[in-house]
């Protein structure tokens, strides 16, 4: 123990001494680990946003009835035509209901999953917004709005209003902001549901939906799965849609061809639905740590040329340090403390550099119209990212000084002191 | 007598740039408390054996016994240890870490060896310092004082740790007269005072008359 702290003393002094290029190297390394905190932070933070706009609104399975033509036609099942080649034209969809049959026992034995945080039933309709003579076609989605608000952050996506007025309100309504719009309606005001039967249900407009896609925003709304049923003249177990929230987003697809099997519905699962989407995160990730890991390669050549000239300039020191007994390790170790010394003092700047100008950019105003709750740009400030950062320093640095350090080690006093 | 150091049939060869017998047949022992000078032509391999008994130099063959133990087929961690704790090597050139301070120059063997507080390595540098007239230079930076006074500070280096014997390579070849007479009126006290094992190479007869033996080399042998 004492022989380290002799041994760090050292590497201090002479680092000390040669504050400049210590400096340098150190600065190098605070650019590399800098970069990457900012490149991260803000590249994830960035991914994170677009995973939000589409992984909040979308479930993890989704189970529906679709409307499909019937696998086995009339003629398939008539004996006599068994071994003949039977060809069918104009096959049209099965009358199929969407209504889900016995969708609240589904929902109670999903429930019971360990892997399922939340399934939510959902009753989609086509409905009509009237105005006046104005008739716009539209879809109204019957929620509980309470737990869309736990499991799919509805509150995100809604402007001057909330799910709890929702939840609070029996003729509510949550109107697509851009039908608003078009229709020169406010909070407050009454908007006109016409069913595609044709009856006329007056709805209080209690907050607008915005989830950014305009083209949802013009046709969606939301009210309770009461009021919709209301609306419909369906009873209360009128469901069309399940939306199941998983634990561990990777067990969907399994789990949706389970319930596909088990109750012969549709379920979708979010991988098959958005196949594209994670190659996107991903290239991301990748450009980030291909980046990364460049600036600090460079930075580290910095720290090897650097301990490189200290150790030729230090010929004289570590033949001293020999003759009067440091063995060939403890001069290794010496040059070994000045590398890590360098890259946890560079490496920490650079945490601090990197935290300071990613705060910086999570304050500069950065508005679209296609996020409208975005009003700065996306950073993430993830621990990891930090944790991570300084490993990498200390890593790298750690290699750039070993092979000067093993050359340090090998200095024969003898050949230096025979020079003089 | 005891002896401190002890070589048989020492033999070295430089293999560049040409095969060359440089150290032949080298037999010899130092006794305890005896101040010993080496002398011979320059080029006849009296630095080359000094590196061999300080134990800088392993690249040889025979025997090496400090303290009546065989030491040469001791490992470099072993070998580093006992420069450390039984050998002080003072250089021509006063070989001091420039950027350290005067004292602390002389207490890095002693923390190195890691056996007393540094407080009392402290104290006892200081003394050192004192014996060698130079205190007053403890807190100045090596790189700032006189050649005259580096030497000293070395020898108080070589001292910290009380060794078996201190070695010099012309200790006193880099300095002029008032100071090499300094610096041997020093190794003379210790010799007798401490009773301390010296062995010096020079080149100055005056020197070398006033030590206790003179060994005469010659083209890499002995002949006294
Ligand atoms: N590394 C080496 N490779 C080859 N030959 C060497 C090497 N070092 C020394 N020599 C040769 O070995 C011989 C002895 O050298 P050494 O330094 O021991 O002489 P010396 O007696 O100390 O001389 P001086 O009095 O000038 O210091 C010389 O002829 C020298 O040229
Ligand atoms: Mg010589």
């Amino acid at each position: 123990m004492i022989n380290r702290k002799v041994i760090l003393s050292i590497a201090k002094t002479h680092l000390l001494t040669k504050i400049k290029q210590t400096a340098t190297a150190a600065l190098g390394v605070t650019f590399g680990i800098g970069a990457y905190i900012i490149m991260v932070s803000f590249m994830t933070g960035l991914n994170q946003m677009l995973d939000d706009l589409i992984l909040n609104l979308t479930p993890h399975i989704h189970i529906y009835n679709e409307i499909q033509p019937s696998k086995k036609q009339p003629i398939t099942l008539y004996d006599d035509f068994k071994n003949s080649f039977n060809i069918v034209h104009s096959i049209k969809p099965k009358m199929n209901q969407k209504k889900i049959h016995n969708a609240y026992p589904i929902i109670n034995y999903l429930a019971q999953n360990k892997n399922v945080l939340g399934v939510l039933p959902q009753l989609k309709s086509q409905i009509f917004y009237i105005a006046g003579t104005i008739e716009l076609g539209g879809s109204l989605i019957g929620i509980n709005p309470i737990e869309e608000a736990t499991y799919f952050k509805l509150n995100d996506y809604i402007v001057n209003g909330s799910a709890e007025a929702l939840y609070n309100s029996s003729n509510g309504i949550l109107l697509g902001i851009e039908i608003a719009k078009k229709m020169s309606l406010n909070v407050g005001d009454r908007v006109q549901i016409g069913t595609v039967s044709g009856t006329v249900f007056p709805l209080k407009i209690v907050g607008f939906y915005q989830s950014g896609i305009a083209d949802v925003d013009v046709i969606q709304s939301f009210a309770n799965i009461k009021t919709v049923q209301r609306i419909l003249g369906e009873p209360e177990n009128y469901i069309t849609d399940i939306n199941v929230k998983l634990k561990d987003i990777d067990k969907a697809f399994l789990m949706a061809k389970d319930i596909e099997k088990q109750f012969s519905l549709t379920a979708m699962d979010i991988n098959t639905a958005n196949a594209q989407f994670d190659t996107g995160s991903s290239i991301r990730n990748l450009i980030t740590y291909a980046v990364s890991i460049t600036l600090l390669i460079v930075a580290g050549f910095g720290i090897y040329n650097i301990l490189n000239m200290l150790i030729y300039e230090k010929m004289n020191d570590i033949a001293i340090l020999k003759a009067i007994g440091f063995s060939g390790k403890d001069v290794q170790l010496i040059f070994m403390y000045q590398a890590v010394i360098i890259g946890f003092v560079g490496g920490v700047l650079g945490l601090i550099l990197g935290f300071g100008l990613s705060h910086l950019i999570d304050n500069v105003p950065f508005e679209t119209e296609a996020l409208p709750r975005v009003k700065t740009y996306p950073v993430n400030f993830n621990f990891w990212y930090y944790i991570i950062g300084i490993s990498f320093a200390l890593i790298a640095t750690f290699f750039a000084g070993y092979l000067p350090s093993q050359k340090a080690k090998k200095i024969d006093p003898v050949d230096i002191i025979r020079g003089q | 007598m005891r002896k401190v150091l002890e070589t048989k049939h020492i033999n070295k060869y430089f293999k560049k740039p040409v095969l060359f017998h440089v150290l032949k047949d080298i037999s010899m022992n130092i006794n305890e408390g005896e101040f010993v000078s080496i002398m011979g032509k320059s080029g006849c391999g009296k630095s080359t054996l000094l590196y061999i008994l300080s134990t800088m130099d392993t690249d040889y063959d025979g025997e090496l016994y400090l303290n009546n133990k065989l030491i040469t087929r001791n490992s470099r961690q072993e070998l580093s240890y006992i420069r450390n704790k039984h050998i002080g090597f003072v250089f021509q050139f006063h070989y001091l870490l420039s950027e350290f301070t005067v004292l602390e120059n002389v207490m890095l063997p002693a923390k190195k060896l890691g056996e007393k507080t540094f407080q009392e390595i402290e104290f006892e540098a200081m003394q050192k310092l004192k014996m060698l007239n130079i205190e007053h230079l403890a807190k100045k930076r090596a790189s700032r004082i006189s050649g005259g006074e580096k030497q000293r500070v070395a020898i108080a280096r070589a001292l910290i740790n009380n060794p078996s014997i201190i070695m010099g390579d012309e200790p006193t070849g880099n300095l002029d007269s008032h100071n090499s007479e300094n610096v041997f009126n020093v190794f003379k006290k210790l010799s007798i005072e401490e009773g301390l094992s010296l062995l010096v190479v020079t080149h100055d007869d005056d020197f070398a008359k006033q030590t206790d033996r003179i060994i005469q080399m010659e083209d890499g042998k002995i002949i006294t």
